[in-house]
């Protein structure tokens, strides 16, 4: 056993920063009057930004540390960058929406601060036990979160988001142990030439795989392990349902990314047809589903359920090496303007929701166009983008995906990708019918944060759609080869 | 030595009893029991695993699941008493105050 030398920590860094600057915030919170929680959300916002400058530095560099349980990367790089921007983002969307509502505290951002370290390290890990404490570090601030607020329907949600993150963790723990005894390790290069060695026969790895597929397949809200969603999205306080929706599925998709393109690629030929069916069976249920919900964060939870399975197409044809690199990049780039249009519809949600989850049906959208022109602007921004639509980023993201999914061979799942698009179409252009060609009289919260959140989110789905080549050229140098 | 397919076997049945419990059973608290089953399955397998592989990363694997467990037990109790005070009753089918 040698001692970690400064390579082991370095390829930790903003992560490092990040859990110091957390406890430290702690401490601090302590002496911060109540009612002015807002400093603690500027410095946690803070510790965010200097993190995110020792993510951006560590750009092509590639290390790892501990031991080979920590891998520093350009994988883990574009990964890090992205959360910690979606955590920008969130403290964004919060600072005014939690003293609005009346659960402005302390402990929300400190909470926030470690669910957002949990996610780095998913994407950081190259050890099944990593992963596993990623994904406890992830979760279990963000169960606190989700119940925060302490009214029935946040508890309500609280608790179900727990019961169901403490069953998918124990499908994550059980396919390690089965993988284990499979390989005689946890480290996902030894599995890897370990499973080369026992071949696509073994039971035990393979049953080990698709156990962790399945807790994953929870945590990212893959259909059949979505049901907690819905309830999860609508009860949690809005901001953060929204950090819930871009966070921990970027967290979610990029582990699932990192184990079985390094782990498994051996076995990838009796994953592959699971992984199909999962992507085809999300895009179809979550978006058929969404169509009938009036409550405006139920559907944008079911449109996030849908979202899951376009990702997942990335990742059919993860064992075909020629493709896969592109897929990869498709999948990342995704999820890029996935947070990005995500955020965004979340911001002018929290812009309209009033307390007593009132302002939160559909139809409260009615004649925001007349009001507030700029708002629906952005909102409809959102929407074109959610759907798929020119000129967003949204539309190139899924350009990509199908491209990528037609590459290895999967024409079928790519036309049930463009087929559920279109239907989606329908309840995101809904919102849009509202507030464009129906009269109403919304009310807005005019918050300089929350403003700021939705135009440059907006701008930025906009603007990157027309040079979308640089954005998925990173994510294409950042892909693991 | 009693050998290493029984302790499989025995995991695998204590892995599904806390599925089944997990599906069928509506009071949180014997959820919770049924994910702790779930876990330590896991456990016995690891340990297990790491005897006939003379390997102690399975030993080491328990001791985290461990401790993560005594930090969800901790959070989970937590959620269900607030709950209880709340609603007055823990049972998860009347939980649907956001049904459409």
């Amino acid at each position: 056993m040698t001692p970690p030398t400064f390579f082991d920590f370095y390829s930790l860094l903003p992560y490092i920063i990040l859990t110091v600057w957390a406890c430290i915030l702690l401490l601090v919170d302590l002496y911060i009057p109540k009612g002015r929680k807002g400093i603690t959300a500027v410095l946690a916002a803070i510790g965010i930004a200097v993190s995110l400058g020792y993510s951006i530095t560590q750009t092509g560099i590639e290390a790892r540390g501990f031991t080979d349980m920590i891998s520093l990367d350009g994988f883990s790089t574009f990964a890090n960058v992205l959360l910690l921007a979606s955590g920008l983002f969130s403290i964004a969307l919060a600072y005014g929406y939690t003293k609005r509502m009346g659960i402005e505290r302390g402990e929300y951002y400190t909470l926030l601060l470690f669910s957002l370290t949990g996610m780095m390290l998913m994407a950081q890990a190259s050890d099944l036990i990593i992963v596993f404490l990623a994904l406890e570090l992830l979760s279990i601030p963000l169960y606190v979160l989700s119940a925060i607020s302490r009214k029935l329907q946040s508890e309500e949600s609280g608790l179900k988001y727990f019961l169901l993150g403490a069953f998918a963790s124990g499908f994550v723990v059980y396919g390690t142990a089965l993988i284990f005894g499979a390989t005689g390790s946890t480290n996902l290069s030894v599995i890897f030439t370990q499973a080369a060695s026992v071949g696509t026969s073994n039971l035990l790895l393979t049953i080990g795989a698709a156990l962790l597929l399945v807790g994953f397949g929870f945590k990212v809200a893959a259909v059949p392990f979505h049901m907690w969603t819905p309830d999860v999205y609508q009860g949690a306080p809005t901001s953060v349902t929204a950090f819930m929706a871009a966070g921990a599925k970027i967290a979610g998709f990029v582990a699932l990314f990192r184990v079985f393109a390094t782990a498994f690629p051996s076995i990838a030929s009796n994953l592959t047809d699971i992984l199909w069916a999962l992507s085809a069976l999300t895009m179809i249920v979550g978006n058929l589903i969404a169509i009938s919900q009036t409550n405006i964060k139920r559907m944008l939870a079911y449109s996030a359920i849908a979202h899951a399975g376009y990702v997942l197409m990335a990742f059919v044809p993860y064992g075909n090496e020629t493709v896969s690199a592109t897929a990869v990049a498709a999948g990342l780039f995704y999820l890029a303007a996935y947070a990005l249009s995500n955020f965004g519809s979340w911001a002018v949600v929290i812009a309209l929701e009033k307390s007593e989850g009132r302002g939160l049906g559909i139809d409260d959208y009615a004649g925001l166009a007349k009001k507030y022109p700029a708002l629906a602007l952005c909102m409809t921004v959102f929407m074109l983008s959610l759907i798929g639509f020119p000129p967003t980023l949204g539309m190139v993201g899924k350009f990509y995906l199908f491209r990528s999914a037609i590459a290895g061979g999967f024409t079928g799942l790519a036309l049930i990708g463009v087929i559920t698009s279109l239907i989606s179409a329908y309840y995101y252009l809904r919102v849009v019918v509202n507030m464009y060609m129906k009269e109403g009289d919304p009310d807005v919260e005019r918050e300089p944060w929350l403003g700021l959140t939705t135009s440059v989110t907006a701008i930025a789905t906009v603007v990157v759609s027309f040079v979308p080549q640089f954005l998925f050229l990173l994510a294409y140098t950042a892909v693991l080869r | 030595m009693v050998p290493i397919e029984y302790y499989i076997i025995l995991s695998v049945i204590l892995f599904s009893i806390g599925v089944a419990g997990v599906v069928f059973r509506r009071n949180p608290l014997v959820i919770f029991m049924s994910i702790e089953l779930m876990l330590n399955a896991a456990n016995l397998a690891f340990v297990a695993f790491s005897s006939v592989l003379k390997s102690f990363e399975g030993q080491i694997f328990v001791f985290f699941v461990i401790a993560v467990a005594a930090a969800e037990v901790a959070v989970g109790l937590a959620l269900i008493v607030e709950i209880f005070k709340s609603k007055r009753t823990i049972d998860v089918d009347q939980l649907n105050s956001m049904k459409e």
